[in-house]
């Protein structure tokens, strides 16, 4: 019989302790949608995506009732639109829209790939589409939106890096109303990767096949449950418990990934060995650095634990599935981890410090609010940033910052659910206007002689 | 192919009967079954093979769920593969 002790775990895992399969993503192709008229692509667009995902909302549902594990989000991800676009007379937005139905009558929560992969250069039409971001986010609810700017062969497009920073910033004041929301939508990324199961930041790369299936996990609750009962225990012990604690996670991840596959009857991609928070209280990546011995997430020490962390994670993980894949790693995105959420209120967690966290982890600034008077060319300077760090390393780093318009230091964004909450935090007030105007590329780092 | 029946609560007369009746009108033969009684808290885990079901396997877990809403017992009824995955290498 299986061991009575194991049964009661894996219970106790997904009653008391959050765990559960993060997304199950569907990524599907559009490159045989591609077409002049632009009314005619979108209608194809529209009939892929509905035959493709059709059930992936029930099967989900399914598999969640079947094992008694919680599937929190299904999502589809598509190739990048400015691809399927450029061919096309007439707005891009109408993809957006007609991905935004498709969602709808799929009954997924995101959609994802209203992209454009601009790190070299921009071809015929990626200015236009990248122009229409704002209007495409603003006038739909489920589209999320992706720009990849610079990777570590290419180096950093700066003129991508300038126009993202007035986009990020219109994304904003386009859904003012909506407490900024655009721009919780959108993401710019460094080394992209094309099988990211996790929005906002997934879009179908074109060497993926017509459809595939590809899982996150999370268990964050999880892993800081099974730390505590070790207060003692040296850093050797403590990366142990978090390899086997990522194993059991990733496990079933693998499991409800193949059963997916089998059901929809989609090859099976990838897992991506993630620690995703949630603001669910016990839900937090925070509190498990705090739970390594840390006063407060954000101080001396914090990019240390989060290293640690973050490299059991994917040790742990690695052995548990057949293919890994997507951004793999911890999250540390401010507004969705309660932990992140009180450092920040209290001060201990900043931007600065984020950035260097970035640097050891998955992903990068994310979900961060600063002030509404940030100007474009200082959100386009965060973005250099981010993507340098990203490009040196040969790591995916993305920026996902949310300018609270009409909002200063010591107000509060709250979009609820699963974007949670975030306090506006300090940005250095020095401008880096020169730098950004300078436009060009920054060419690709040696990749030898490294120090 | 089996499944794993956990139920959890506060003891009473009878659980064992009404789960593994319900058990045997969908088909479900009952393999193993351990069980404990801690002071006044009862704890079973119970093992059955659901190859031959009459009813869909969703049905049963609906069943037996409504079982426990009734008795104020938390009842799990879940696919082993569950715990074959997590728990081997």
């Amino acid at each position: 019989m299986i061991n009575a002790y194991d049964i009661l775990e894996t219970i106790r895992m997904i009653q008391d302790e959050c765990l559960d399969i993060r997304t199950i993503t569907m990524g599907i192709s559009l490159l045989d949608c591609i077409g002049p008229d632009t009314e005619r692509a979108c209608e194809k667009v529209y009939d892929k995506i509905t035959r493709c995902a059709g059930k992936l909302v029930r099967t989900g549902e399914e598999i969640e009732k079947e094992y008694g594990i919680p599937i929190i989000n299904k999502r589809i991800s598509v190739t990048p639109i400015s691809m399927i676009s450029a061919s096309s007379d007439g707005d891009p937005v109408r993809f957006a829209k007609t991905m935004d139905r498709a969602a709808k009558e799929c009954g997924v929560n995101l959609i994802g790939g209203y992209s454009a992969l601009v790190q070299k250069g921009f071809s015929a039409g990626d200015k236009a589409f990248i122009d229409s971001i704002p209007e495409a986010l603003a006038s739909t609810e489920r589209v999320c939106s992706s720009v990849n700017i610079g990777s570590t062969k290419t180096g950093i497009n700066m003129d991508a890096v300038k126009i993202m920073g007035r986009i990020v910033r219109e994304a904003a004041e386009k859904t003012v109303d909506d407490r900024c929301f655009g721009a919780a939508k959108l993401v710019v990324f460094c080394n992209a990767v094309d099988d990211n199961p996790f929005m906002a930041g997934a879009f179908h790369g074109v060497g993926e096949p017509d459809c595939i299936i590809n899982v996150g996990v999370s268990g964050p609750g999880v892993v800081r449950s099974a730390l505590t009962k070790y207060p003692d225990a040296d850093i050797n012990l403590l990366a142990d418990i978090i390899k086997k604690t990522a194993y059991k996670i990733t496990r079933v991840g693998q499991l409800v990934g193949v059963r997916a596959s089998e059901k929809l009857g989609v090859p099976f991609g990838i897992v991506d060995l993630s620690l995703a928070p949630t603001p669910a209280v016990g839900d937090s990546v925070a509190y498990i650095l705090e739970e390594m011995g840390l006063e407060k997430c954000g101080c001396a020490g914090t990019t240390a634990c989060l290293a640690m962390l973050n490299d059991a994670v994917k040790k742990g993980g690695v052995m548990a599935c057949s293919r890994i894949g997507g951004l793999s790693g911890a999250f540390i995105p401010v507004s969705e981890d309660a932990g992140m959420i009180e450092a920040a209120r209290s001060g201990s967690l900043l931007i600065e410090k984020l950035e260097a966290m970035t640097a050891v982890c998955s992903v990068g600034l994310d979900m961060i609010v600063i002030p509404g008077d940030t100007p474009a060319e200082v959100i386009s300077g965060i973005i250099a940033d981010e993507a340098a760090i990203g490009m040196v390393n040969s790591k995916t780093t993305a920026v996902r910052v949310i300018p609270a318009i009409g909002h200063e230091v010591g107000d509060e964004l709250d979009w609820g659910g699963l974007f949670g909450k975030g306090p506006v935090m300090s940005v250095n007030p020095y401008s880096p206007k020169k730098f950004i105007n300078r436009g060009g590329q920054i060419p690709a780092p040696l990749h030898s002689l490294k120090n | 192919m089996r499944a794993v029946i956990t139920v959890i609560g506060r003891d009473a007369v009878g659980i064992l009967a009404k789960v593994s009746g319900i058990c045997a009108e969908a088909h479900a033969n009952v393999t193993e079954v351990t069980q404990s009684v801690l002071q006044d808290m009862f704890a079973m885990i119970m093992l059955v093979d659901i190859s031959s079901l009459t009813v869909d396997f969703s049905e049963l877990q609906d069943r037996l769920t409504g079982l426990g809403n009734s008795l104020g017992l938390q009842i799990h009824t879940m696919h082993e593969d569950i715990f074959n995955t997590m728990h081997s290498i």
